[in-house]
């Protein structure tokens, strides 16, 4: 009896580590530590749409010149706003300059999420087709000019034993300027976001991805900028719908 | 023999997945950066974009008149819990713990002027009868999954959903989850209505953490005689709302696409609007900044 009862309490400490190293998080001593892809906290790969319920004014069409509600701007942002110009900027030839990481994700349309590598994380729109990378461990950024997606270090907050309340957490620097809204509301290239992403169970059990995007910038934020956008996920590419970016739409 | 018994169940019980709480109290101001005007100083009339609406919950808002809340029996009409996230307002949050045990028996939302406070009880106890009463507080319970909090709301009053006449019925069940990092928390909340939706709306709100304590009420609501004569009920019968087509001639949006509807909600719609949306002139009104 007693030989069975050690052999019960063994079991019982063993539940939690093959939990876990299921999880790709129970490497023992000496083992090379999961990657970055084995040990995610929360699975975002998949297709997902855009549900636009909120700032739908702002998102589903083209804003009025001028029109900056909500958004903290300076004054020296409201000028430029302000003079915002829907046929200079189609005739400018830059097109995409509503379609950067601190707004790509307000924009009406799907992601695809998947893995590049084991620590690199991609996602991917048909709005605009633009790509941004997710990367994980020690990556450190190559330098060089700045971009629309700019640059993103990515690390798992939270998950595990069980829990689906994992998110991930990404941070993007090195940002080219861009606008906030299609209407011309500026940031700066002295801009960063911090995103967090996760996964809630909607009530009919299917996930939402939900993002949080906290954007600063020190020229024409007075505070930081921060909104969240949900995704429901699709069970495929079935309705990806590759489209240019517009200056004006 | 005992012993070892209790000791394997205790093993057991430390190795069974964590039911992991983390701490949400404090004092959380609302970042309104996101429906701004919605949230704040209200919608404008007659704009349903975005909503999944069936016909019955469109033909309740076309019916809506803001004079409603000039009626006595309707001047403290207090809002449902959805007013967390269609309103302006901060949170403040704190648990209650059981006298006894010391665990965790609720947690609290604190109350704002015109919302009752949220108790979402973490004690496992059973909702009320389907046949119980209905107010705008609601029955909350509440389970832990890792560090998120979700509450489920039921027994509501009918309520609204957007404070333009956009309803919600005493069916509807809202669902909060919680979510925290570090000095920001997420609030996403899910209003599902078999009586005016045909899929759940989906707000999410995020606050910074604050040291300026939020309030957990404010002043008393007093019934007083605003003018309306007694026994009548402000009102527009079918295709009698003059709001509608104001934000069209505003904003150049198509009352088709202001009327909402779940398809509204979703990228493809735009296809939809592109041809008939007219770009609108310089921002007069509610610009921000």
């Amino acid at each position: 009896m007693r030989t069975t009862s050690i052999a019960l309490m063994l079991a019982a400490l063993a539940v939690p580590s093959v939990a876990l190293a299921q999880r790709g998080r129970g490497a023992g001593p000496g083992a090379a530590p999961p990657t970055p892809r084995a040990a995610a906290a929360v699975d975002l790969t998949g297709y997902w749409v855009a549900v636009v319920t909120e700032d739908w004014r702002y998102r589903m069409v083209t804003p009025a010149q001028g029109d900056y509600q909500g958004v903290p701007l300076t004054p020296a942002a409201r000028k430029i706003a302000d003079s915002w110009d829907p046929a200079k900027e189609a005739a400018s030839g830059e097109l995409c300059k509503a379609y950067g990481a601190p707004a790509i994700l307000r924009v009406p349309g799907r992601l695809h999420i998947t893995w590049q590598d084991d620590q690199t994380l991609k996602l991917d729109t048909d709005a605009g087709q633009q790509t941004r990378l997710f990367h994980f461990g020690s990556w450190k950024a190559p330098g060089g000019p700045k971009t629309l997606q700019g640059d993103s270090v990515a690390e798992w907050e939270g998950g595990g034993r069980g829990a689906t309340d994992g998110s991930m957490k990404v941070t993007t620097t090195n940002l080219k300027a861009g606008f906030l809204r299609k209407n011309g509301v500026p940031y700066s290239e002295n801009t960063s976001v911090t995103e967090y992403y996760e996964v809630v169970t909607q009530p009919d059990g299917s996930p939402l991805l939900v993002v949080t995007i906290s954007t600063t910038d020190p020229e024409y934020l007075r505070t930081p900028f921060v909104i969240s956008s949900q995704f429901k996920k699709e069970p495929n590419e079935a309705k990806w719908k590759p489209s240019p970016c517009s200056a004006t739409w | 023999m005992v012993r070892y018994t209790l000791t394997v169940v205790a093993l057991l019980a430390l190795a069974a997945p964590a039911r992991a709480e983390i701490d949400f109290s404090g004092s959380w101001a609302s970042i309104n950066h996101e429906d701004a005007l919605e949230r704040g100083a209200g919608p404008n009339p007659a704009d349903w974009a975005g909503l999944p609406f069936n016909d019955s919950g469109r033909a309740k808002a076309l019916a809506f008149n803001q004079s409603v809340i000039s009626e006595p029996e309707r001047i403290c009409w207090f809002q449902t819990q959805w007013h967390i996230a269609a309103g302006p307002f901060s949170l403040r949050m704190w648990a209650v713990p059981d006298p006894v045990t010391g665990r965790v028996q609720a947690w609290i939302v604190g109350a704002w002027e015109t919302r009752a406070p949220m108790t979402i009880w973490m004690d496992g106890r059973p909702r009320p009868s389907k046949n119980a009463p209905h107010d705008q507080t609601g029955f909350t319970t509440g389970v832990w999954n890792g560090n998120e909090l979700v509450a489920t709301t039921t027994h509501l009053k009918a309520g609204y959903m957007r404070r333009n006449g956009a309803a919600s019925s005493d069916q509807a069940t809202i669902t909060t989850h919680f979510r925290r990092h570090g000095n920001l928390l997420t609030a996403t909340m899910f209003m599902d209505d078999p009586v005016y939706l045909t899929e759940p709306y989906i707000l999410s709100r995020a606050y910074n953490l604050s040291t300026n304590p939020v309030s957990i009420g404010g002043p008393p609501c007093i019934v007083g005689d605003e003018g309306v004569e007694s026994g009548r009920v402000p009102h527009y019968l079918p295709g009698d709302n003059p709001y509608v087509g104001e934000m069209t001639k505003r904003y150049g949006i198509p009352v088709d696409a202001l009327m909402g509807g779940a398809e509204t909600m979703y990228p493809e719609y735009r296809d939809k609007l592109k041809d008939k949306f007219a770009m609108p002139g310089k921002c007069a009104i509610n610009c921000g900044g």
